[in-house]
């Protein structure tokens, strides 16, 4: 290592691969990875999702499962949970959809209330 | 790869003997057979502390703690919790309801009191992998003392800071640099005490197990800081996980170019090489560590001169312990005042404690100074197990001494474990009950210490081992009046002549028990009793007649025939022949035999 800007090199990879391990201040996704929502595609969902904010550099999200939310035809479920305990809950999702949430919602802040619950019934 | 979840298991010794290793392997294996292994990452990590309850995992980012964690449990961790999203909740740590499973463990009063600062990275990080200690801001600290600060300004930052040595004596960390930094001498040397002889301490090996390269960047400051470009780390050989971590640190370390020639392009170099103890615990002491790397027979000798002037091949050296470096680079990084800021007046920053004995949380904390006993055994240990009385605490080893239950208000800081006859030591907290006999335990520390001494001078040599036979008799029954006056003359003229801290220390368990359990030495001799029951000479094996049935079995297994009676009568033992083993008692059906003191 010849200079500190190296040193600074590494520890930014090496704090993003570790970012996982850091809890405080996320927004949680979490997406339902019960019976139903596997059998729904629910793991091309959640790797869209990883995928896409690993693509663009999102360090304060965190990508975590879940089991049965309860609304087994409305699967693929994703809950977007912010520091401040506001939840969001998105149905009926693809991996189109899932990074089209990433872009709008995590990065951007905006929900997107077509594929909300709300929007479903 | 990008990964989506981690998984760190405990690595340090205590879970490595439970199969945390063997769990690591199965889960990689499983991973594999349900396609994950591109998802999760299974990563080995220093001691999380609550040593009682491992092995020890932890799942991220959902940050679930799993805790006694057995092979057959893998499974169920990978097919429900890692496929599914399942949070395992029997194995969970804490809060089993939490409904943020991340804040299971923010009410766990283990947790909840401590403050790691040495121990920041220690289950955070996986130590073998340099890169994980340079994103939790490794190396930034020496990055900024050779880009930004001369030597001087080094040596007063850790002044500020308040840092005293954590091995036991609590010198004033700065003031030890500065001496070596004033000495002239062509070639200076610092070394790093990683010995750790203290009989159940484990603070420093779960620093070198868990953060090694916390102690080989701190060793690199303090060379720049006294213009020394070689170090020495002395560890002892029974530790052979932290030996392997020490190794493969060094070597990353090399390989990144920060330990070397020219580091971060600067004309500092400083480089760093292992030095394995033989199983001496004298070789923990300072002059005797050094002497020992020299290649001689590990033996203390008289100062003046102090290493800082003379030390290793008679240069200047320095000589901390690895507790005091891994919270150097924090203090750099967060600056003097922050460290200063935590503790009591006289003693700044955090201790790590051993904490073991009659403890329901036996393992590793992290407490800033001035904590009080009383956290310590009942927030942070848990209490004592089965509902026992707590009788009192052992701190600092065989150098150390107890300090009775009266006093668990006290807070812990070098000072006030001083003026009551014990002290800080490394960091061993020995927890005790009412079934602990004080004279026994005094006796288990010096059996201890006449074992190790290296015998170079006659009041350690020859004291210690006539300590030893009194209290030996003592503890057979044999005490006799007048043992006490020799106890405490014998210990006044030790500490007073012996040549190193292992002979000045040894009397101290003696003095410290002496002073608050006088009156169970006095019943050990005058009454021939150990009111705690432990003391087997002293114990009698008494048949309750009311409960006898005189079937014989007792008289027929005592190996000394010591039981005697007819039949259908009630037996009755002899206590002159009676040899204590307890067989009777073990193989009474009817629950008539017990042991009185």
């Amino acid at each position: 290592m010849k200079s500190l800007a190296e040193l600074e090199a590494i520890r930014e990879k090496a704090l993003k691969e570790m970012s996982l391990r850091d809890n405080t201040g996320k927004i949680r996704v979490v997406v339902g990875m019960a019976t139903c929502g596997i059998a729904a595609g629910a793991r091309p969902v959640m790797n869209a999702f990883v995928e896409e904010l690993n693509k663009r550099n999102v360090q304060n999200v965190n990508v975590t499962m879940t089991g049965c939310i309860g609304v087994c035809k409305l699967e693929p479920i994703a809950e977007v949970i912010t520091p401040d305990g506001k939840k969001t809950t998105y149905v009926k999702l693809d991996p189109e959809k899932a990074r089209r949430i990433v872009v709008e919602h995590l990065i951007n802040g905006h929900p997107v209330k077509e594929y909300t619950i709300g929007e479903a019934e | 790869m990008i990964y989506r979840s981690h998984v760190l298991v405990c690595g340090g010794t205590g879970c490595t003997s439970s199969k945390s290793m063997e769990i690591i392997d199965l889960m990689n294996k499983l991973l594999r057979e349900n396609n994950l292994e591109n998802e999760v990452k299974v990563i080995h990590t220093g001691c999380f502390g609550l040593c009682e309850k491992g092995p020890i995992l932890v799942v991220y980012p959902e940050g679930a703690t799993y805790s006694r964690v057995t092979l057959d449990d893998v499974k169920e961790i990978v097919e429900e919790h890692l496929v599914k999203g399942r949070i395992v909740k029997r194995l969970l740590l804490g809060d089993k309801e939490a409904e943020d499973v991340s804040k299971a463990l923010e009410d766990v009063g283990f947790f909840k009191h401590q403050v790691r600062v040495a121990l920041r990275n220690c289950g955070v990080i996986n130590p073998e992998n340099i890169e994980e200690y340079i994103a939790r801001d490794g190396y930034r600290a020496l990055g900024k003392v050779l880009t930004e600060m001369t030597p001087e300004q080094v040596i007063e930052t850790v002044k500020k800071s308040g840092l005293r040595g954590r091995g036991g004596a609590g010198f004033p960390t700065g003031l030890k640099w500065e001496f070596a930094a004033k000495a002239k001498g062509d070639q200076k040397y610092v070394c790093c005490n990683a010995d750790e002889g203290d009989p159940g301490a484990f603070m420093d090996r779960s620093i070198l197990e868990g953060d090694p390269h916390s102690v080989l960047e701190a060793m690199a400051i303090a060379g720049y800081a006294i213009g020394a470009n070689q170090g020495y780390i002395y560890v002892r050989a029974e530790y052979p996980i932290a030996v392997k971590r020490l190794r493969i640190a060094i070597d990353q370390a090399r390989e990144y170019g920060l330990l070397g020639k020219n580091i971060f392009g600067t004309d500092f170099s400083f480089d760093i090489d292992l030095r394995l103890g033989a199983g001496a615990f004298v070789c923990g002491e300072e002059t005797a560590l050094m002497t020992s790397i020299e290649g001689k027979r590990g033996e203390p000798r008289p100062r003046p001169p102090f290493p800082a002037n003379k030390g290793l091949w008679q240069k200047p050296t320095i000589l901390n312990n690895v507790e005091t470096y891994a919270n150097i680079p924090v203090i750099f990084l967060k600056g003097p005042e922050w460290f200063a800021s935590i503790g009591t007046e006289k003693s700044k920053g955090t201790k790590v404690f051993a904490v073991g004995g009659k403890i329901n949380n036996t393992g590793l904390v992290e407490i800033p100074m001035g904590t009080t006993i009383r956290t310590m055994i009942y927030d942070i240990g848990g209490g004592i197990p089965n509902g026992k009385k707590f009788k009192a605490v052992q701190t600092g080893g065989p150098s150390g001494g107890c300090i009775p239950a009266s006093l668990i208000d006290t807070p812990i800081d070098y000072d006030n474990l001083l003026e009551l006859g014990s002290m800080m030591g490394s960091g061993g907290f020995i927890v005790m009950d009412e079934d602990t006999c004080m004279v026994d335990i005094a006796k288990f520390f010096l059996e201890f210490t006449v074992d190790e001494s290296c015998g170079k001078c006659s009041p350690c040599r020859i004291g210690t081992k006539r300590m030893y036979e009194i209290l030996d008799r003592i503890t057979k029954g044999k005490g006799q009046p007048g043992d006490i006056e020799k106890l405490e003359l014998l210990a006044e003229n030790i500490k007073a002549a012996a040549l190193c801290g292992l002979g000045q220390t040894a009397p101290n368990p003696i003095l410290s028990t002496l002073r608050y359990f006088r009156d169970e030495y006095e019943a050990h001799i005058y009454e021939k009793k150990c009111p705690a029951g432990v003391c087997k000479a002293l114990l009698r094996y008494v048949i309750d007649e009311e409960k006898c049935k005189g079937c014989s079995l007792c008289a027929r297994k005592c190996p000394v025939n010591a039981i005697s009676g007819e039949v259908k009568k009630p037996y009755r033992i002899d206590s002159d022949k009676c040899i204590k083993c307890g067989v009777c008692m073990e193989s009474c059906k009817f629950g008539a035999i017990s042991k009185m003191a």
